[in-house]
């Protein structure tokens, strides 16, 4: 990708006070601004530390995080930091401030002692980015999961920052709440060029990334466009990871002596390898 | 059970007293509690009663949403009531029976207390039926601003009052769920004597206080991931103003007052 990384992450180590192991061991990573990158991991690989620590909730133990050129350990920029990358948690309810949608979203803007009329501007372009204008009025807990979640991504937008962060968004929601997600970050990202950065356990939520990271424990075992990665079967089942079940089906195939491409990942590219093989079998016959 | 706690509820609506600024409100409220409790004899309480039954009317609150909302204060209005029944003493004794003693002063006292106690609670529960919670934390804010300036938390106090009405629901729902989980293994919280109860709520009670420290762990680490630093430097979206309403609801709450501590002196 030829855009500037907008996050540049060095040599990161990251210990919990206290804990005499490592969280994270040594990370090097560089993310392009504009591009979708899934951050893939089980529990306990670190990948939610690594999320807090792209804005500055938590500091390296050692190494450096640079958000947009900022250091993140710099403490008078702090506010830069955090309004760059706006972070999205797994439990919408634990994220939401305030009794009314609307007031909901003003609540960064309002931090950053925006001008009032202008963070009405801002809230209402956020309510319609995630289709929840309608809802403005609303009482937060009154709402499905799903539209929660968008309302608490709503908030991080309101702030206008350059990169998005999702820890683990979808984990409380039920199938329809995780499609409504997916599909609001993927068109941000698509059509707005937000640089977004999917936290999750959900293969199938990476497979429209442009770059896919897998984490175990504490360190990047493997990164590269979903194809790339997901084809790497042996490494991810060793690392008790399962590809989407497009892969494992190429891969049963491929392993009962038939020739397809490993890196058919969606549903449809899927269909058409096995549609070839259907083909080329008749045509043999 | 827990679905009657209307207690800081918010009933949207559009009527004058929904529109008048949280902080009139607010003054209002004060100045209520000021003259109920100046109120003594039965013109000032028949002006307070007349008064109270108009802002219901006007607000559009149901009564019987208010009656409601009661429900749980019924025991402190009864031992009240009870209280004052039996420990005032003067007027013709109406009943004398071992060591209870019940006089008319003391009748008198006891429904006095009563009709004060269920006014004092209508306008309290007014204020928050007729209030965003967002609004009234904002005008208490406000209003108590200049605290500040002598370090008293006032944004700090403002912005935990906003917390906890907006977690009212979401605890009272885990409540719920935490209720219906212990119910389904043969937890019982309804039959027994009150002692019996009690302690069946006390398993509820470790479950319920785990979840709301994790929930305020993720809610502080949320708020700061959204800048969230403190009452400085923060503006407001929606800014209070008065308009003409509050001046004269304002004007109309000192003329109570006044009039109330006049009916007193003069003893009316």
């Amino acid at each position: 990708m030829p855009n500037e990384p907008i996050i540049r992450i060095e040599d990161l180590h990251f210990t919990y006070p206290g804990d005499s192991k490592e969280t994270l061991r040594g990370i090097d990573l560089e993310i392009a601004a504009g591009s979708f990158v899934a951050v893939l991991g089980h529990n306990g690989s670190g990948k939610s530390t690594l999320a807090k620590l792209l804005n500055a909730i938590l500091l390296p133990t050692s190494g450096h995080v640079y958000v947009a050129g900022v250091d993140t350990a710099d403490e008078e920029r702090l506010l830069e930091v955090r309004g760059t990358v706006g972070l999205v948690f797994q439990n919408p309810d634990n994220q939401i401030v305030a009794n009314v949608v609307e007031d909901d979203v003003a609540f960064a803007p309002e931090n950053l002692g925006v001008e009032s009329s202008e963070i009405r501007r801002r809230v209402d372009d956020a309510l319609k980015t995630v289709g929840m204008y309608e809802y403005r009025q609303h009482a937060p807990h009154l709402l499905s999961g799903g539209q929660k979640q968008r309302v608490a991504i709503a908030g991080a937008l309101a702030m206008q920052p350059r990169v998005l962060v999702l820890d683990e968004p979808t984990a409380m929601l039920d199938p329809v709440g995780r499609r409504e997600v997916i599909s609001t970050v993927t068109s941000l990202c698509r059509e707005r060029g937000m640089t977004v950065v999917l936290i999750t356990h959900h293969m199938s939520e990476c497979v429209n990334a442009d770059r896919l990271i897998a984490l175990s424990d504490g360190r990047v075992i493997a990164d590269g466009t979903p194809r790339e990665v997901f084809s790497q079967i042996e490494l991810l089942r060793r690392e008790g990871l399962t590809a989407p079940a497009t892969v494992r089906l190429l891969q049963t195939l491929r392993e009962a002596g038939y020739d397809v491409p490993l890196t058919a990942l969606t549903v449809d590219e899927c269909a058409d390898a096995v549609a070839g093989l259907l083909a080329a079998g008749a045509g043999r016959a | 059970m827990l679905k009657d706690i209307t207690l800081g509820q918010y009933f949207p609506g559009n009527t004058i007293i929904h529109r008048l600024d949280p902080r009139t409100k607010l003054i209002w409220v004060v100045i209520f509690i000021a003259a109920l409790f100046t109120a003594r004899d039965y013109l000032s309480y028949g002006v307070m009663i007349v008064v109270t039954a108009s802002i219901v009317y006007v607000s559009k609150i149901k009564p019987r949403t208010l009656l409601k909302g009661m429900k749980p204060l019924i025991f402190i209005i009864c031992f009240t009531g009870v209280l004052n029944l039996f420990y005032t003493t003067g007027g013709v004794t109406l009943v004398d029976w071992w060591i209870f003693t019940i006089t008319t002063e003391g009748v008198k006292r006891a429904v006095m207390m009563v009709i004060r106690i269920l006014m004092l609670i209508c306008g309290t529960f007014l204020l928050t039926y007729t209030t965003s919670p967002m609004a009234l934390t904002d005008g208490f804010e406000i209003l108590l601003g200049p605290l500040k300036k002598l370090h008293v938390p006032i944004h700090e106090m403002s912005m935990m009052m906003s917390m906890a009405l907006r977690f009212i629901p979401t605890l009272i729902e885990e409540t719920d769920k935490i209720m219906s989980a212990q119910r389904a293994r043969g937890a019982d919280f309804d039959t027994g004597r009150l002692l019996e109860r009690a302690k069946a709520l006390l398993p509820l009670l470790v479950p319920l206080f785990v979840s709301a420290f994790r929930r305020a762990d993720e809610l502080a680490v949320a708020m700061e991931s959204r800048c969230y630093h403190g009452g400085e430097g923060r503006t407001r979206m929606k800014q209070l103003h008065f308009a003409r309403r509050d001046y004269i609801a304002l004007l109309a709450g000192a003329l109570l007052l006044a009039g109330i501590i006049t009916m007193n002196v003069y003893g009316l």
